[in-house]
């Protein structure tokens, strides 16, 4: 008995890509914005979280992408625990395990589309020359990788932004309304592509999202309320 | 609504502190070192007209012997045969501890000077003083404090308007101090005449008439200086506006979205323009006050090794303190004013004409930049070219002055795309994603930061260029002390008997006694001073001769030949082979010419015996003695005893080298600490930059943080990236500085002191001024890298957050 439970403890630990426990987060000189949320999401799993604005959302994502530390519980993220990380450490488990794709886009201005898309990958050793063609044509920026940031489009440049983040092969992909800045048809046709590619990768997905029509289209979808999850 | 607007404007500065004092610390640096240079200048130039003015009727003609003073028996029958005439005696001698010039007139006939209008209106006595036998002297308050407790002296009176180390006393009073009995100098020839004079080319053929030199040559051999000053002036001010272009420009790129709103609200563009004009001039108001208060306590500390500088290379005097001249304080601010509409005209024009669409990104601007690039090249290119045709066409300090400004202004708008250049190539050179963005990024930065590295390697430049020059002239000038100053002792006796006793006393003391001495000629109109050798191997050996005959010993030995120094060679165009004459009937061939570092005037040599045929009373004062180093103490010692001499009568030679070498270090003083100044402002300029930077760098850093480096790296990084730029920019400024010392070496010392210097490299120096840049790089950049470092990691996410 006590064998088979160890097992499938270790299972199911190995199973949750990440594992959110009670975390509390205040920002200095505010009022708290996450008391005690606790969130699981499994490998290759998607999740969406919704909430209304300022409900947390964004800091509930970068507090699992290791981007910012937290008061109190724990995050294990691919089997890592966060709370015992320093600045190093949690710099290379951003770059190792988890990516991110936010509403600004946010991709290097100074680097061409096509340096820009395999800059994550190369910085975390992961390239892998064959996937990134697969993902440039799939994405259809093949024509476009000689050019700057500024110079595409939003949705172009959302859709460069997704590459970059899937070109390293992340176990864990973070999203915060990665549709935000773009019209309804842009907005659909980059939901398609990064749903397809994250399941093509086997890669988990947890995005934050406003709308109800692209969280229904996730496996499993979760609120954030009052610092908690409903 | 103006007050509501103006208080819209005037919170960016409340929010923004740090950004305003950079501002008004920009414009006070740029203020501060071109005001202390003009109040140098100023100075300078009152002290030159106040001595030109007391040399006396600066515009009446004179009357000279060629050869030497005239007699006293001459000046009394010129005034017999009519002619109004003013005699003078003038000299160097020592008071106490004080060299000093002695200028010895008659007060009865001599027009009217302001020392003896300032002195006879304070009291009826001076007149009759001067004249009785205790006489008076008159002097500046300075010399007068130095004189007054030396004993035997006649009773001294301060004047304001007597020139530094000048002192003014009747002619007879003179003519003891000066121990020249019976001696005139030169007769000033008075304006009004008598009808019907017998004219002078009669009476005395043999008198020269010429017209007044006072003031003329101080003037001509300064305003090189001068120039010199200025145009380091006018480099700090440049590279102080650079800071002050930058600040102005972020603060106007930060209010864009308050001057949409302020428009948008109906604020008329004409309105918010003169609003902001109205700003920017209150601005430039503060920086510019600032600014004068730390030009004048520049000045103040610049002043007396400027004034060392101008005694000791020119004999200009200029006294050693400051006063505030009301011209000075409209002078700066004026200059502050237009500084800061120059550097913020370009932010101010954008302003007003912004699309009311968002700001282009990063990209755009750098590639508008590389647009511009291009044209800036070629620009850059033909200002060069231009200063090269300037130098070609127009000759001279002018021309050499339009080398240096086409060379500087040229190699800055070279930079960015030479550095655009050097940064693309290291890009293709680099392996990996954080090279490659490294590269990439600095590159994207260089429009910001690009005015900041001009302003660096102007001044690195500078500081190589004037660094070079001023080391070469010392290493020249010391090898040249050693050639020149070649006896062991110099002496100088009370008067021409003593001398003579003192010469037979040392001949069967000593290796040699070598006679030092010279009268003062005419050539073309210049002074110069011949001397006369006697033949001996220590001139033969030892003289730095630039240029000779083949049998240039034995023809001057002869008095048949004549060295002349370089300065007069230069100016007079002599050279070996030409003749020249130094009297009426006295013309010689030049058999040599022989570098003078140092002297302001013609200087020649000749055979002792042909000076004594063509020159009366040639003083026997002064010796150089050769005697083993070893017995030099002693020998001094038995002189001071048997003879009576003051010390400052016998000077060894270690003691004239090291006197004449710290002469020369206090000359360059000035020099080198604006130098350091304008280096200094320059690191300041790469903070400002950089700080004016920091908001629109945290959006292009957030995303590189977010995909995994630590702010540790990142701070490091941008650390490395400031010490890439000012690598690129020091090596760049290492050739522009070459030639930079170059011209001033070939063109501009030729034409401003009249000797060309051999140029000489200093590699150390290159060492120690690049560390200093990379210091000034490397601080200028920790300030913001440190910032980065703490950044707490919740300020980085900002630039990730949905609504911005
Ligand atoms: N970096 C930060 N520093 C300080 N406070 C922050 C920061 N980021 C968010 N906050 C505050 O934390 C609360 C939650 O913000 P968060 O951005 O997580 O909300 P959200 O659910 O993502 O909202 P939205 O849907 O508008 O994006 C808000 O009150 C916000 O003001
Ligand atoms: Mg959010």
């Amino acid at each position: 008995m006590a064998g088979l439970e160890m097992g499938a403890n270790l299972v199911a630990q190995e199973a949750a890509m990440l594992q959110i426990e009670d975390v509390s987060k205040t920002y200095p000189g505010a009022r708290p914005v996450l008391q005690g949320v606790s969130l699981h999401l499994d490998a290759g799993e998607t999740l969406a979280l919704t909430g209304e604005s300022g409900s947390g959302k964004s800091t509930l994502l970068h507090l699992a992408g290791a981007l910012d530390g937290f008061d109190s519980g724990e995050i294990t993220l691919a089997g890592t625990r966060l709370s015992g990380l320093d600045d190093s450490g949690r710099a290379a488990l951003r770059r190792g395990c988890v990516a991110l794709v936010f509403q600004q886009f946010n991709l290097i201005p100074s680097l061409t589309v096509a340096q820009n898309l395999s800059f994550h990958a190369r910085l975390a050793g992961r390239q892998d020359p064959a996937w990134i063609r697969d993902l440039t044509d799939r994405l259809g920026l093949g024509e476009l990788g000689a050019r700057y940031p500024e110079q595409l489009s939003g949705g172009q440049q959302q859709r460069v932004a997704i590459g970059r983040a899937l070109a390293a092969r992340p176990a864990l992909l973070l999203a915060d309304e990665p549709t935000g800045n773009l019209d309804e048809t842009a907005s659909d046709a980059v939901m398609d592509l990064m749903l397809e590619l994250v399941r093509v990768s086997g890669t988990a997905l947890f995005l934050v999202t406003h709308s109800e029509r692209i969280a229904a289209r996730l496996d499993r979808r979760a609120h954030l309320s009052g610092g908690r999850i409903a | 609504m103006i007050g509501a607007a103006l208080q819209a404007l005037a919170s960016h500065w409340r929010r923004h502190p740090l950004q305003l004092g950079t501002l008004l610390a920009g414009l006070a640096l740029a203020t501060a070192l071109w005001s202390a240079v003009q109040a140098i200048n100023a100075e300078a130039r009152a002290s030159y007209a106040r001595a030109a003015s007391q040399i006396g009727g600066a515009t009446l003609d004179v009357l000279e012997a060629p050869g030497g003073p005239m007699s006293r028996a001459r000046y009394v029958a010129l005034r017999r045969a009519g002619w109004q005439l003013s005699p003078v005696l003038e000299g160097r001698t020592r008071l106490g501890e004080e060299q000093v010039t002695l200028l010895g007139l008659d007060p009865l006939t001599h027009p009217p000077l302001p020392a003896f209008e300032a002195a006879m209106q304070a009291d009826q006595a001076t007149l009759a003083q001067m004249l009785t036998q205790g006489g008076l002297l008159l002097a500046s308050p300075e010399l007068v404090s130095a004189l007054k407790d030396v004993p035997g002296l006649p009773p001294l009176r301060a004047s304001d308007s007597v020139p530094p180390g000048m002192v003014i006393t009747d002619i007879g009073l003179a003519e003891r101090l000066l121990a020249r009995p019976d001696q005139i100098d030169r007769l000033l020839i008075l304006p009004q005449q008598p009808m019907q004079l017998t004219p002078l080319d009669q009476l005395a053929p043999d008198l020269q008439r010429r017209a007044s030199r006072a003031g003329a040559d101080t003037a001509r051999l300064t305003d090189s200086f001068h120039l010199n000053l200025t145009a380091f002036g006018l480099l700090s001010f440049a590279v102080g506006l650079f800071i002050v272009h930058g600040t102005v420009g972020l603060a106007f790129e930060q209010r864009r979205a308050m001057v949409r709103t302020l428009r948008a609200l109906g604020l008329p563009v004409w309105l918010l323009a003169a609003l902001m004009l109205a700003e920017l001039l209150a601005l430039a108001l503060v920086g510019g006050l600032l600014g004068l208060g730390l030009g004048y306590l520049v000045a103040a500390a610049l002043l007396p090794d400027v004034a060392a500088t101008l005694r000791g290379l020119y004999g200009a005097p200029v006294a050693g303190g400051l006063s505030l001249r009301p011209s000075w304080i409209v002078g700066g601010l004026a200059m502050a004013l237009i500084g800061t509409l120059a550097a913020s005209a370009q932010a101010l024009w954008r302003m007003l004409r912004m699309p009311l669409l968002a700001a282009p990104g990063l990209q755009a601007w750098a590639q508008r930049a590389a647009q511009g690039d291009r044209r800036m090249a070629l620009a850059g290119l033909g200002l060069i070219a231009a200063g090269i045709a300037a130098l070609a066409l127009i000759k001279g300090l002018i021309g050499g002055f339009a080398l240096i400004a086409g060379l500087m202004l040229g190699a800055a708008l070279l930079l960015p795309p030479v550095l655009a250049a050097l940064l693309g190539l290291g890009r293709h050179l680099t392996r990996g994603p954080l090279g490659e963005w490294l590269w990439a990024d600095t590159r994207a930065q260089l429009p910001g930061i690009g005015l900041a590295l001009m302003a660096l390697l102007l001044a690195l430049a500078a500081n190589i260029g004037v660094g070079t020059m001023v080391s070469s002239f010392r290493l020249t000038f010391t090898g040249w002390l050693d050639q020149r100053l070649v006896s062991e002792l110099y002496l100088t006796a009370r008067d021409d008997a003593q001398g003579a006793e003192i010469a037979r006393w040392l001949a069967p003391r000593s290796d040699a006694v070598l006679p030092i001495r010279a009268a003062e000629f005419t050539v073309q109109g210049n002074p110069v001073t011949v001397y006369g050798v006697v033949d001996h191997p220590t001139y033969r050996d030892n003289w730095p001769l630039l240029d000779r005959t083949p049998d240039a010993w034995a023809q001057v030995n002869a008095g048949q030949g004549v060295f002349i120094n370089e300065q007069l060679a230069r100016r007079a165009d002599l050279w070996p082979g030409d003749v020249v004459q130094l009297a009426p009937g006295w013309v010689l061939p030049v058999a040599g010419v022989y570098s003078d570092y140092g002297n302001p005037t013609g200087q020649a040599i000749t055979a002792l015996p042909a000076l004594l045929t063509h020159a009366r009373a040639v003083p026997n004062r002064r010796f150089g003695v050769r005697i083993v180093p070893e017995a030099v103490p002693d020998l001094i010692e038995a002189l001071r005893a048997k003879f009576d001499l003051p010390a400052s009568a016998l000077i060894d030679q270690a003691g004239l080298k090291s006197r004449s070498l710290a002469v020369f270090d206090k000359t360059f003083v000035v020099t080198g600490a604006l130098n350091l100044l304008t280096l200094g402002v320059a690191g300041f300029a790469i903070l400002t930059s950089l700080l004016t930077l920091w908001s629109l760098r945290l959006p292009q850093l957030a995303p590189v943080w977010a995909l995994g480096l630590t702010r540790g790296r990142l701070a490091r990084l941008e650390l490395a990236r400031s010490l890439l730029l000012a690598t690129f920019t020091a090596l760049l400024a290492l050739p522009l500085g070459l030639a930079l010392a170059w011209v001033l070496l070939a063109v501009i010392n030729v034409q401003a002191f009249g000797w060309r210097l051999p140029m000489y490299l200093f590699p150390l120096d290159w060492l120690r001024l690049f560390l200093l840049a990379l210091l000034a790089a490397g601080l200028a950049a920790a300030l913001p890298a440190r910032r980065l470092y703490r950044l707490p990691p919740s300020e980085l996410l900002k630039v990730f957050a949905n609504a911005r």
